[in-house]
């Protein structure tokens, strides 16, 4: 029962680390119109917190490069198990304008697994929401065969 | 026997109702926000998914300090409904918060350690209120036992009606409400991560949670005794308090732990003194 009450707790409540690779800040404002009452992400359990340490969730706008890919790591494995790894935005995705540029990796999946992509330039709330509910998913399909 | 066996419920209930009691904290906040909020039961689901989750030690010192601070906020629950000494439930409740810091105080991480400094502080901020609190309910009823309290009679707050303001002072920073939640803050503010909580994770991070609801259910038991004579009183007070803080929280802002210091104790300490002496001359 305490692992039915467990799984539930995964589906229900994930809290979000919100890691920004140098991005435009288009998809940071974006995230953080999540948090206002309009779209009150708070209703499905979802906190944007600041400590990698209590997250489920690592949330990586912007282009990674070869300065930030060690940041990225450090703090993917600061999360405790189980995690999951949304990239977001064109740049996130691949490197989005600046892919060519001789300091950027490309995208965040470059560096770290990534479970969840989320298009756009940048994404609209509902996307990110919706990325959420599909990593939820995800977590939830790798329980059910599990057992 | 009764008392014991009302002692062992209260301890096996009290987690249920102190998550309750989060849970509807963060509806009715989310109220006053005008927003949705999350499910009344958000505060369990959040508890048992982080004890699924797998442990990230700094080190082992870590497991002892959450714990004795889990078993002493047990043990205070425990003591309050066996209707024992204050003084007593003071001692443990201490004990229980200082090696909650001492865990923070163990890693090397600069947001824990800030935070760890700052809980001190917040800690040296309230407990001599506390005291005075107990002191003065003593100065009334002839004794720290919290069963005379009960067996009064007449409800303290008419006689103690300062000091139970200088309770909700030490009330609103033990349950780490704005603008004194300076050492671990909830939610978006960011500014120390999250303080003291910084190191600790998963199921540590979740026996503090219910440990940390112990502590609601033992203030408000403080809270509760100051009309203890009629259950409805009792009640109406509790809900009362509780939304007076809820509303404190939202309507102000974080301030500096020298201003929560100069503040809580220039005006706690007057209207302690205010009230012993009205009690003495009285």
């Amino acid at each position: 029962m305490l692992k039915d009450w467990i799984n539930k707790g995964r589906l229900k409540s994930p809290w979000i680390v919100h890691f920004d690779c140098g991005s435009c800040n288009g998809c940071d404002i974006e995230v953080l119109a999540c948090l206002t009452p309009l779209y009150d992400v708070e209703r499905f359990g979802i906190i944007n917190i600041g400590d990698p340490k209590h997250a489920d969730v690592l949330l990586v706008t912007g282009t990674v490069n070869h300065r930030n890919k060690h940041v990225l790591k450090n703090i993917y494995d600061q999360m405790p198990s189980p995690k999951a790894v949304i990239a977001m935005g064109a740049c996130g995705l691949t490197g989005g304008v600046f892919r060519e540029a001789y300091n950027v990796v490309g995208g965040v999946d470059k560096v770290i697994p990534v479970d969840v992509y989320v298009r756009g330039c940048p994404p609209k709330p509902e996307a990110i929401i919706d990325g959420v509910v599909h990593a939820l998913g995800k977590v939830k399909a790798a329980l059910e065969a599990a057992g | 026997m009764g008392k014991l066996l009302l002692a062992t419920i209260a301890v096996i209930l009290a987690p249920v109702v102190g998550g309750l009691i989060a849970g509807l904290d963060r509806k009715l906040t989310a109220w006053l926000q005008s927003r949705v909020g999350p499910p009344i039961l958000q505060p369990f689901y959040d508890v048992f998914k982080l004890l699924g989750k797998s442990p990230m030690l700094i080190n082992p010192w870590q497991i002892l300090t959450v714990w004795v601070y889990l078993v002493s906020s047990m043990l205070t629950v425990f003591l309050f409904f066996m209707g024992s000494d204050l003084l007593l439930m003071f001692f443990v409740l201490t004990i229980g918060a200082v090696f909650f810091v001492m865990g923070a105080l163990s890693t090397q991480s600069p947001y824990a350690q800030v935070g760890a400094q700052r809980e001190l502080v917040t800690m040296l901020t309230y407990e001599p209120l506390i005291i005075l609190v107990f002191v003065s309910i003593a100065m009334v009823t002839g004794s720290f036992k919290v069963s005379e309290v009960f067996t009064y009679g007449k409800p303290l707050l008419y006689q103690l009606p300062l000091m139970f303001v200088v309770l909700g002072y030490a009330l609103t920073i033990k349950l780490r409400k704005s603008p004194f939640d300076i050492s671990a803050c909830h939610h978006a503010h960011q500014e120390v991560v999250r303080g003291v909580l910084t190191e600790y994770s998963g199921p540590q991070l979740a026996m503090i949670e219910i440990a940390h609801w112990y502590d609601v259910v033992f203030v408000l038991g403080l809270v509760g005794l100051f009309w203890a004579s009629s259950f409805w009183g009792c009640a109406v007070l509790l809900a009362v308090t509780y939304f007076a803080e809820l509303v404190i929280d939202n309507v102000t802002a974080r301030m500096t732990y020298k201003w929560m210091l100069k503040t809580v104790w220039g005006w706690g300490l007057a209207l302690s003194v205010l009230n012993l002496l009205w009690l003495y001359a009285g």
